[in-house]
């Protein structure tokens, strides 16, 4: 006898991880991370369920974004090796269930961050989700080269978020910590993309590489670079910051600034050459710069409540 | 016609769906009753105006204006 409830017009059903999938959860650890150094180096202290509560929600809305955002570049996604095998483009997942989830899981997370904590908080993540979704995802990816400087300023935003969870409000050491990765993501993002071959010209995205060359690219990584580096020693200056966050901040800045400087020096000769040995030094050298300097918040919040 | 197995991997993957969001849901329930224990055991909302005259929250009401 045949099973009536399968549903012949698709021939595959998706599980639970595909649905999860959609949620972008590597982002996500990013973001988890981000906003608990927020919340925790926050002046006001919340009930630890609370905390948890705040750090979820930011945490499922930065998921729903990244649904949202899978939803709407399927098309672009399908074109591109790296992204090709993404739930929708695999066609594991139909682009109305993603639409679905998306929107879903942003109001869930809005309206419970805002029961959970404050109005101030949840309009900041409703803000983010439609910053990512609409503004950088519809609008200025297709279009501007400077796609990735503008995109950073969403996965900016959890520190930001995590502050006003635990405190109401958006102050000077809450929109530094925003800076910090605003300003950290371009230069990460153009050091990948100077020793990864990318497919983006065929998706019909601009990358700077593609639109305006690689020298120019390497140019943009030192300004950006030097852009960067006050931030986190302004960090180190305010409230939040300390001894361990001002140390490491020059240290760090001094030698991402020296990594710049020598990206910028070389051309594609020397580059392919090594193999783009001091592309990729940079670019995991900047991973770790941005967990030392969210790390280093942390423990200097630890020796304030310590001493 | 169509013959299926008992156990066919469409199953597999129909039971892990039913079952993600079977947990999802309860954990959801948990959150929303863990923090409205949290809200209301701390109780600073719940001494407020209602129907009834409460003449000293009035008065600390003017006070702090």
């Amino acid at each position: 006898m045949a099973d009536l409830s399968i549903n012949p017009s698709r021939d595959y059903e998706p599980t639970f991880g595909d649905y999860f999938q959609l949620l972008k959860p590597r982002v996500m650890s990013l973001v988890v991370f981000t906003a608990l150094v927020g919340l925790v180096v926050a002046p006001v202290s919340l009930h630890p369920f609370e905390a948890f509560c705040a750090i979820l929600f930011i945490a499922l809305g930065a998921g729903a974004s990244g649904a949202l955002n899978m939803w709407y570049d399927a098309d672009i996604d399908s074109v591109m090796r790296r992204t090709a095998k993404r739930p929708v483009p695999s066609g594991r997942v139909e682009p109305g269930e993603a639409l679905a989830i998306g929107v879903g899981l942003s109001g869930i997370s809005v309206v419970m961050l805002a029961l959970a904590t404050n109005v101030v908080a949840a309009a900041l993540l409703a803000f983010t989700i439609f910053f990512y979704a609409v503004i950088y995802t519809m609008w200025l990816k297709r279009w501007t080269p400077q796609n990735i400087v503008i995109g950073g300023a969403a996965g900016a935003f959890p520190p930001m978020i995590g502050w006003a969870a635990a405190t109401g409000d958006v102050t000077l050491a809450s929109v530094l910590m925003f800076a910090l990765t605003f300003m950290w993501t371009p230069p990460h993002f153009w050091a990948l993309a100077l020793f990864m071959r990318s497919d983006y010209d065929d998706a019909g995205v601009p990358m700077l590489t593609v639109t305006h060359g690689r020298p120019s690219t390497r140019l943009h990584i030192l300004v950006y670079t030097a852009l960067l580096a006050p931030v986190p020693i302004a960090l180190g200056l305010t409230s939040v910051g300390g001894p361990v966050t001002l140390i490491l901040a020059v240290g760090l800045s001094a030698w991402f600034l020296k990594g710049a400087y020598e990206i910028y020096r070389r051309d594609e000769v020397m580059a392919e050459a090594d193999n783009y040995k001091v592309e990729k030094a940079f670019f995991r050298f900047s991973l770790y710069y941005l967990f030392v300097m969210f790390g280093a918040l942390l423990i200097d919040a630890l020796i304030r409540a310590v001493v | 016609m169509t013959q299926l197995r008992a156990t066919h991997d469409l199953h597999k993957r129909r039971l892990s769906r039913n079952v993600g969001v079977g947990v999802t849901l309860l954990a959801l329930v948990a959150v929303v009753f863990g923090l409205t224990m949290v809200k209301v055991t701390r109780g600073d909302p719940m001494e407020r105006f209602d129907h009834v005259a409460r003449p000293a929250l009035e008065a600390a009401a003017e006070d702090s204006q």
